[in-house]
């Protein structure tokens, strides 16, 4: 096991650095000279030289990556523009928001989706497994901001029972980690109905039949047991898939965030920041995916085995 | 031809397939005919008329400067029908062909495409689409190559998996051994049987990228304004959520009920050409 989380996490350093190269090359790649995208345009030349050598643009790309990287791995991210304040710390602060939103969304994806999924499985073409099915398509149709925004107008406007934004308490949580918890909440049902119809046709359910199970007892036994494995594999494979929608929603709730924070700086041109975030967002999805697949290899041996 | 009109009947004339699709043609018409059946222009301001309630006058109320909803979304859909077909067929082309070389051609080809499909594929559309969006900045354009660019693994990815599992056949083997030339068993053979899951999967995609054209244009970063889209309405429409929530409301209902009609029609079409299991693989 432990040879296998280590395998895994050499595996993901050449997809850091891909990753990595591609969010240092945005700044070169945008149209324009970066010292005007870096700093406001209209400098003086004077001022645009000092600049070029501070920031080392007058070096070889490849020369200037690895200075970007070293820097990186010490922590430091270079300064915001317009906030004019060091990017690692606008992310630090704004960190945790996200995480909490994204942890709690997927610990409600998980949680829901396989509860109604297997009611859904159990209680097969019934009135139930219908409803189920609705709420599966609602949930991977409807685009999350919006539903977001409805649950404001419903939730906090009509009824007045949570805040309409911010992040204060505990409350302001709950509409958030509903809208993005609906979308993993489908894909996760979905999963688990597909698995435990598929597992309820094997031979050994009919054997378990046979011998006079009641059969409430063998489908959460036996059949959830086994249906488990898919569930747990889509899990791992769209942790990330997850978490992202946490950073379409914090903007809705004006919740701070790394999701607000890069919408707010690529709306601004504040590059720097744009770099910083969409590197953590990066490093969040490749750690999820990460531990997705550990908890995948935890519970099926043949995981483990597999990797080359 | 006989065999297209039977999978389209097969598709219309289930209840869910024919709904969806008439829904669907409703849509596209209205896009079309934008001009002629919207009842304002999309673009004419009378503050006097700023965000009144849905009347007889305005059957979706009006938004903050006074522009009818209703025509903003029949315009809208011409944007946002535009964005999305667009880049999912130019990414489903793309995607097809590096999916038909690598898994035709395998070697090393093949190994840099799947490093490179496998290294997207566990990131979400909206990372690599605000990636792409902040190198080429905010506008229609950079929509549609973030959602070309977003897609790409995934028909890549099916198209791959088609062709490897197609190249085992018998009848492959045997046209090669026949001396057939590889574009011939590729273009005459391979693709054309694996065409419907990878186009099924990409009238699938067109409903999320309308999702994601919309995500990107309520974030004020796909079309820029006065241009209607259903996104970019709804992002001016946040400011007067309490005011007048018909603006947010009605375009995200439409994203909504079309996603839906997509998502329903691509079924009935999966079952009628019974492909679920090869549209599933990847």
């Amino acid at each position: 096991m432990l040879s296998f989380a280590v395998r895994r996490l050499v595996m993901l350093v050449p997809v850091f650095l891909a990753v990595s190269m591609i969010i240092f090359l945005i700044i070169h790649l945008i149209p324009g000279d970066p010292i005007d995208n870096l700093i406001r345009t209209g400098s003086t030349p004077e001022q645009k030289a000092i600049l070029t050598a501070k920031y080392g643009l007058d070096r070889s790309l490849v020369e200037q990556y690895v200075i970007w990287l070293k820097k990186l791995l010490n922590g430091d991210l270079g300064e915001a523009i317009i906030l004019r304040r060091p990017v690692s710390s606008l992310i630090t602060q704004n960190l945790p928001y996200s995480l909490a939103l994204g942890g709690l969304a997927l610990l409600f994806s998980t949680v829901v989706g396989i509860v109604t999924g297997s009611l859904a499985a159990i209680y097969k073409d019934s009135a139930l497994d219908r409803g189920v099915m609705a709420l599966i398509l609602l949930g991977s149709t409807v685009p999350s901001f919006w539903l977001g925004l409805l649950m404001i107008l419903v939730f906090s406007v009509q009824l007045g029972w949570f805040p309409v934004s911010g992040a204060r308490n505990w409350h302001s949580l709950v509409l958030p980690v509903l809208t993005v918890g609906l979308g993993g909440t489908a894909l996760v049902a979905r999963v688990t109905r597909v698995a435990m119809v598929d597992v309820a046709q094997k031979d050994f359910v009919t054997l378990l039949h046979a011998k006079g199970l009641a059969p409430l007892r063998i489908q959460l036994r036996h059949v959830l047991r086994h249906a488990l494995l898919p569930v747990i594999t889509i899990l791992g494979l769209r942790i990330g898939w997850i978490l992202g929608g946490a950073v379409t929603v914090e903007i809705v709730f004006a919740r701070p965030g790394l999701g607000t924070l890069l919408i707010k700086s690529l709306n601004q041109r504040d590059y720097p920041v744009v770099q910083g975030c969409l590197l953590m967002l990066a490093i969040a999805v490749m750690l999820g995916t990460f531990l997705g697949d550990l908890i995948q290899a935890a519970v099926d041996p043949r995981v483990r085995g597999n990797l080359k | 031809m006989v065999a297209q009109a039977g999978t389209f009947g097969r598709v219309v004339l289930t209840p869910r397939g024919g709904i969806s699709a008439l829904f669907l043609a409703i849509v596209v018409l209205c896009a079309i005919f934008a001009p002629w059946i919207a009842p304002y222009p999309y673009d004419v301001q009378d503050l006097s008329i700023s965000s009144q309630a849905p009347s007889m006058a305005h059957w979706l109320g009006t938004d903050e400067f006074g522009r009818d909803v209703l025509s903003r979304i029949i315009f809208g859909a011409r944007t946002s029908l535009t964005v999305s077909v667009v880049s999912i067929c130019v990414s489903v082309f793309v995607g097809m062909s590096l999916g038909a070389a690598a898994g035709y051609f395998g070697g090393a080809f093949d190994r840099a495409v799947t490093a490179v499909v496998d290294l997207s594929w566990s990131f979400p559309e909206i990372l690599i689409a605000l990636i792409f969006v902040a190198i080429i900045g905010p506008g229609l354009e950079s929509t549609m190559m973030a959602i070309g660019i977003a897609y790409l693994a995934q028909f890549t990815r099916l198209t791959r998996a088609q062709i490897m599992s197609l190249k085992g056949e018998t009848y492959v083997e045997a046209t090669i051994n026949l001396g057939a030339g590889h574009l011939h068993v590729l273009f005459r053979h391979l693709i054309p049987n694996a065409l419907a899951p990878v186009l099924v999967c990409g009238m699938l995609a067109t409903g999320d990228a309308i999702i994601l054209e919309a995500t990107l244009g309520f974030f004020g970063l796909g079309a820029q304004p006065p241009t209607p889209s259903w996104g970019a309405m709804m992002n001016s429409g946040t400011a007067q959520i309490f005011l007048a929530p018909w603006i947010i409301i009605f375009p995200g209902l439409t994203v909504a009920l079309t996603v839906i009609a997509i998502n329903l029609c691509g079924d009935a079409v999966i079952q009628a050409l019974d492909i679920r299991g090869r549209v599933r693989e990847s």
